[in-house]
Formats: C-alpha cells, structure tokens, sequence
C-alpha cells in the first residue's frame, strides 16, 4: 500500500515573539498568490514557531527563505474526525493504543467536516494504524 | 586619624618621589639584565635602564597591555620560578583565554600591607568583623580582601558570594561591623533583607561597605549610605596589579594609590603623552615592588583624573577619581569583566548560531543582568521548540562557562540583528548608574 500519498508537507517558519512577525509571513505568502489551508503558532519564551499547510508549499518555502526567513518542511498526516463530541477522542485513542507518540497538533473545522493534523514520531505506523481502523487519512492532493 | 604606617603614608611628597625613583631604577635594571620581554621592548624603545635619570623619564619606558600577558599565556612573562611561586589567581581574558598572574610570597605580602593601609584608612582595625563576600577562588576579591582584614587585626566572616539569606542570618548573628562585595550585590543584600524583616540600619552592627569590582556612581554610593546606614567606600584594583589594593579614606575623595607601590601616571589613551595632574585620561600604573609578574606602564583601560594635592586625612600620597569609563568595550556583569569578544569567540564554537549577536544589559533589581541575542542558523532551524530550547540552553551553557556569568540567550531571525560596517555596536548597556 502506498503510504507516502497520505505524507503531507507543512512548512515551518522559526519567528520572534515580537509584533508583526506574522503580518510579515502573511504577507508574503499573499504576494504569491499562496493559500493557507490551517497553521497553528506555538511559543516558547521569546520566540515561536508558525506551522502551516498551503497550497503550494515549495513556492511558499523559496519566498519566505529569500525573505531570509529560517523555514524547514515537517511531514505530517492529516485525519478526518467527526464534527461532533467524541471525534477527537476517537483519533487520539487509534494512536495512544499502537504507541504512536504525537508530538505536536493542530486542527480546523470546515465545510467538509473537521481534520486533525498531526506530527507523529513514527509516521508509517500511525498511518497504517489509522487506516486499519477504518478512519479517512486526507491525501497530499486534498492540500496540494 | 589612624594609619598602619604613619612613617610612610604621612611621608613628604620629595621624599616619596625619591622613594619611587629608587624602586624604579632598580626594577628597571633587574628587568633589563634578566627578563627577555622587557630587555626586548626597552630595546625596540630605544632606552636603556641608564636613560632613567630621574622619576618622569619612567615617561621613556615602553607600556604594557592586557594583551601582553595574554600573548604571554601562561606564565611566559613570569620572572620569578614556579618553585618561587606561593600563589596563581586567574582572570578572564578578551577571547575566553584567561590571563594568570603569578604571585611570590613578598607579593602577597605587598598586596596585603596595600590593603592593611587602605583599611586603616576606613577606621577598620582589632575588633571588627569584616564578611568578605567577594567570590574566593581564582578571582582575586575574596583571597585579597581575606588576608587584608586578617593583617589589621579585624575577625574576617569568609562567606564568598551566594546564599544571600546565610549571609544575613550571620551577619547578624556574628555581628558584621563591614562588608567587602560588589555594590550591586550589597544593594541585593539590602532587598533580601528587607524581605527578610531584617532593618540593616537597625537589627545589625554593620557601618561600614567596601565595594568595587564593579563601576558605581556618588548617586549610588548616597542611596546605600541612607538605605543601609553605612559609609560606603570604593575599592580599586585589578588582579594584573595583584588585585583589590586601594581604597578612599574616610574623607571620600579618591583612592589613595600608595607611591611606595605603585607609580601613577594618567596618559592621553591616543597619543600616549602623559597629562597634567587633574586631567582626565587613561590610568597607567607601574608596580615598583613586584616580583612574580612586574607591570611596567601598564594600560589598564580605565578612565580618570588624578589628584596630587594632599589630602584632608593627612596622607600625602596621590589619588584617582572614581573610574569614569573605559578605553576599550569591557562591560563589567555581577563584578566579572566581559569583552564582547569572549561572546563572539564561544559563539564562533557553536554551528547552530550566526556570528552576529547583540548583548543587552540591564539591572534588574539591583543585579546586572545580560542577555545575548543570536541568530539561528537556516540549516539549524527544527520545527520542534524541544529543539530550539536546546539550543538556547547549549548557547547559554557556553556562555556561561566561558564568562563565569549567567546570560539568558535570545534566538532570532537570521538577519535580523544589526550589522555593522565600521566599528561595530553590539552593546546595549540600560543601566543607569
């Protein structure tokens, strides 16, 4: 089975925690005409790191990179949940039972119900895992 | 007025001078016939010990640097042995390669009668207990100021630096009349004390404060005195002139460099000619008795005037101001000296980090405190702040074991720190003397 269809390429930018900062991403992702599809921030003392999954990641990371941005592509996998209490939950519980470690996560709502996006320690295993049981995993094409 | 040795420190000012001359000629000879750096400078200079006719053709004699005892490393300028060594204290250096003086036990022993004399002058004597709360080891704060107190009779409280409540709790307990230490640390002892329910003034016998190692300003020295109810004294000394070795007297009026030790000249940092007295310039100092390491003319950078006059006490001996600056970029963090440079070489070590950075200083509360931003390096970047945090914490770590003093380290954007095209700026100094 092919996995590495579900691999999804996010991009990550290392920022300061100061004003601005994202304007500045925003921006110049909007110059090139660059969709984002769901990013999350998350901070540590001082700085932050943006993560986000746009229609055209390549584009994105030589803009941002010749903007002299620190930019780096993270493989994550995103999974359909349903929109409704104890979608979550079921998500979660399919990788706490294989020993799939999440490392970090975000999610959004849309109109084709909501996905959770995950960086996973071992991304084949959680992919096969989520499959097995019968859970939808969204393809690259879905994002780009 | 009570003195150590009145025979000397009330001793007419020709009589000094001819003092001085002696010492000087002599050192002059004994360094020319026996050490191969000083023979060699005094030749590329062109003089000769017989040049030295009287006390203001030390003017002919070639200066010494920071750098000549770093290039030196470590015991290269010695002219005494290591079997006639009894001691080493070790600074840090402008590249993180520290400078090491020697000392042979006469050394130590002129070190100690500086200090004997100086804390006369203060009115410390038999009967006083003196903390020491300068740090004890390499460092020449604690040790120097140890066997100072210990020489005058006084009872010394060794507590080095640190667990500032203990210190408190003894001060009392043992009944500190002074203490030795930064004046930042003093003020943060004053802090922990009130937060404590400890009154300084009230619940305590101490009067009197030795503070240097660190510049400190007359507003800063009046906000002790009426917080604490002291008198607060400036120390002066580095470790090249064997460390802490002058202090003011009780008039307030500059430290009292004694002739008989040291030499004292004040140089226009440019030119190298010397100034009038009362001209502010760069101090030079010459040690006339020193065995393990002479100073000749040594450009220490800092900043002053000199008063020749004699003083309100009686002494007659010359002093210098409070330092006003320095001739390079030193700053001076908790006491300990820092060059920017010794950032720039411990981060040059680190590949995750660019070579630019910028140090920020401020005082918070009463403690210097130093930030370092630096930029993270694209190939370094991690999508993983665990990562980052690392790498902020190895930066940190570096720092700190290179320039035995905490630094929070701040990454940023590449790029996004200043650069500088001529004489770069990488100091922000917020605080206000």
């Amino acid at each position: 089975m092919d996995t590495q269809k579900f691999v999804i390429r996010q991009i990550s930018i290392f920022s300061e925690n100061r004003p601005g900062r994202l304007a500045a991403i925003a921006h110049a992702l909007g110059e090139e005409k660059i969709n984002i599809l769901a990013f999350s921030i998350a901070e540590a003392n001082g700085f932050g790191v943006v993560r986000a999954l746009v229609d055209h990641p390549e584009r994105a990371h030589d803009k941002l990179l010749s903007l002299g941005f620190n930019v780096a592509f993270t493989d994550v996998i995103a999974v359909r949940m349903k929109d409704q209490p104890g979608g979550l939950y079921e998500v979660a519980k399919i990788l706490g039972d294989a020993g799939v470690n999440i490392e970090y996560s975000y999610a959004y709502s849309g109109k084709e119900g909501a996905v959770l996006i995950l960086r996973v320690d071992q991304v084949e295993e959680a992919i096969q895992k989520i499959m097995n049981s019968g859970a939808t995993l969204l393809e690259r094409s879905v994002f780009h | 007025m009570k003195s150590w040795d009145p025979r000397i420190e009330e001793m007419p000012k020709e009589d000094l001078q001819r003092t001085q001359y002696k010492l000087l000629k002599s050192l002059v000879y004994r360094l020319y016939s026996f050490s191969p750096f000083y023979h060699d400078r005094m030749k590329e200079q062109k003089v000769h010990p017989d040049d030295i006719r009287e006390l203001s053709d030390v003017k002919k004699l070639p200066f010494m640097f920071k750098r000549d005892l770093r290039d030196n490393y470590p015991d290269k300028i010695f002219t005494a042995t290591q079997e006639e060594l009894v001691r080493y204290h070790v600074s840090s250096g402008t590249t993180g390669k520290p400078t090491v003086v020697g000392y042979t036990q006469n050394d130590l022993n002129t070190w100690t009668t500086s200090l004997a004399r100086a804390l006369t002058s203060l009115g410390l004597g038999r009967g006083d207990v003196i903390q020491v709360s300068y740090g004890y080891g390499l460092f020449t704060g604690g040790l120097g100021m140890h066997y100072g107190a210990e020489r005058i009779g006084a009872t010394v409280l060794p507590t080095s630096v640190g667990n500032t409540e203990r210190q408190i709790e003894l001060m009392q307990d043992l009944g500190a009349t002074a203490i030795a230490c930064t004046p930042s640390y003093l003020l943060h002892i004053g802090e922990v004390a009130e937060k404590m329910g400890v009154d300084i003034k009230k619940d305590t016998k101490l009067r009197t404060g030795i503070l240097g190692a660190e510049p400190w300003t007359d507003g800063m020295r009046t906000r002790i005195e009426d917080w604490l109810g002291i008198k607060a004294y400036d120390i002066y000394g580095t470790s090249e002139l064997s460390g802490p070795m002058f202090t003011e007297c009780m008039e307030q009026k500059g430290f009292h460099i004694w002739s008989d030790i040291a030499l004292v000249e004040i140089i226009d940092p440019k030119t190298g000619e010397s100034l009038e007295s009362g001209q502010k310039g760069e101090l030079t100092i010459t040690i006339l008795q020193k065995e393990a390491l002479p100073m000749i003319r040594y450009r220490i950078g800092d900043i002053t005037t000199m008063d020749d006059n004699i003083c309100a006490c009686g002494r007659t001996h010359p002093r210098i101001q409070r330092i006003q600056g320095r001739v390079d970029d030193m700053l001076i963090i908790r006491g300990i000296n820092v060059f920017p440079s010794q950032v720039e070489y411990a981060l040059m070590a680190i590949p995750e980090v660019g070579q630019h950075f910028q140090i920020v200083v401020e005082r918070k509360g009463s403690l210097d405190d130093m930030l370092v931003r630096v930029e993270l390096t694209k190939g370094s970047f991690s999508d993983k702040i665990n990562d980052l945090m690392q790498v902020r914490q190895k930066v940190e770590h570096r720092l700190r074991n290179s320039l035995n003093v905490n630094v929070n380290v701040e990454l940023v954007e590449p790029g996004s720190l200043p650069r500088f095209e001529g004489k770069a700026k990488r100091v922000i100094d917020k605080r206000s003397l």
